[in-house]
């Protein structure tokens, strides 16, 4: 049981640092939430920084990747995302299809480089 | 599977309107995005070297995929956990207007607050959407049990997901693994860029990708949080800034 869980702390730090800072909004926005607007200026600033956080965790998987994706070249690694993206924005912003072709470039152009 | 008509008597149990809140989970492609995401999310939580246990566990209780990202690569890459809790509490905040927006969708004169409590847990970016575009075609009185149902049946997928991911990059060859390491960001920039309403999110999206380089390399510990809060705060700045040139 200890295998599949993992240490104590391991799961006190999923309800610290996971659990509760999702769910105290939710919960806020259960109690407090009439009468906030949804268009206010603070929500868009807490948006782009979301949205900013995100794009960061993005980058950093792309630029210090763990485990078995480190061992993808760089180049490659970029040149599928930049694939996916493109592909995304031909087939007017399908995500499907934008990460179908970002998989074939990194899945076809590692077994071209051997 | 399209749902039946408002009045039908199909709807008068409630039970019956939690099964197909829960077959609704069929009728969308978001479903398939949201698989492979968690597909991702496993397969990171492994090579991150976390427990299968600890995962699902945060796929039942975080359920956002963002913020279970944010807090496996925080925490995979050396931050400690107060610090992984001021990333995802940031990246949390979007759901308090998510959850905001939604309630009076689902509220009736007779619902009380702890009606709620379930349906807000199971509030994340695929269910809002799914609410919106679902619940006008479910009567009111039906519509709490049918998003349990809908909430269920996305954390069922999952919850699946998680689970085939984590093994998958257990045992599958180094490139295949790699291939499902890649769905993560894939999918994330994908979504976020659909996502995209006004020129403030663009900005956040193209900045945040674009800082994040610079500023690791001053090796903080809080990398991701410093150039998102930068990033996320000049683009605000920007959407300010044209909002006042062209008032």
């Amino acid at each position: 049981m200890s295998e599949f869980f993992g240490s104590p702390q391991a799961l006190l730090i999923l309800v610290i640092a996971g659990f509760l800072p999702n769910e105290i909004w939710r919960m806020a926005g259960l109690w407090f939430g009439a009468g906030v607007d949804e268009g206010s200026e603070l929500l868009v600033w807490v948006r782009a920084v979301a949205t900013a956080i995100l794009a960061g965790v993005i980058a950093q998987i792309l630029l210090q990747p763990p485990g078995a994706l480190a061992s993808v070249p760089d180049g490659l690694r970029y040149g599928a995302v930049a694939a996916g993206f493109a592909v995304f924005i031909l087939t007017r912003r399908s995500i499907f299809a934008g990460v179908v072709g970002g998989e074939i470039v990194l899945v076809a152009g590692n077994w071209w480089l051997g | 599977m399209p749902l039946p008509p408002l009045d039908s008597p199909q709807w008068h149990s409630p039970l019956r309107a939690f099964a197909w809140g829960m077959g609704s989970v069929a009728s969308t492609v978001l479903t398939l995005v949201l698989f492979a995401t968690y597909l991702g999310i496993g397969a990171l939580a492994h090579d991150s070297q976390f427990s299968l246990g600890w995962v699902l566990g945060s796929t039942l209780l975080v359920w956002a995929g963002p913020a279970q990202i944010i807090l496996i690569s925080t925490l995979g890459s050396g931050a400690t956990a107060v610090q992984a809790a001021i990333a995802v509490t940031l990246s949390a905040i979007r759901l308090f207007p998510m959850v905001v927006s939604v309630l009076p969708l689902l509220r009736t004169p007779q619902t009380k607050r702890r009606h709620l409590v379930l349906v807000a847990h199971f509030i994340a970016v695929t269910l809002w959407v799914e609410c919106y575009r679902l619940l006008p075609q479910v009567p009111r009185a039906r519509r709490i049990a049918f998003t349990h149902g809908l909430g269920s049946g996305l954390l069922i997928v999952c919850l699946a997901a998680t689970a085939l991911g984590y093994g998958l990059a257990a045992n599958l060859p180094p490139l295949f693994a790699a291939a499902i390491l890649l769905l993560t960001p894939l999918a994330f920039l994908l979504s976020t860029a659909r996502n995209c309403r006004q020129l403030s999110d663009v900005l956040a999206l193209v900045l945040g990708l674009a800082l994040f380089p610079l500023v690791s390399m001053l090796q903080t510990g809080v990398d991701v949080l410093l150039s998102g809060i930068a990033a996320g705060t000049i683009a605000y700045g920007a959407h300010w800034w044209r909002g006042r040139v062209r008032a």
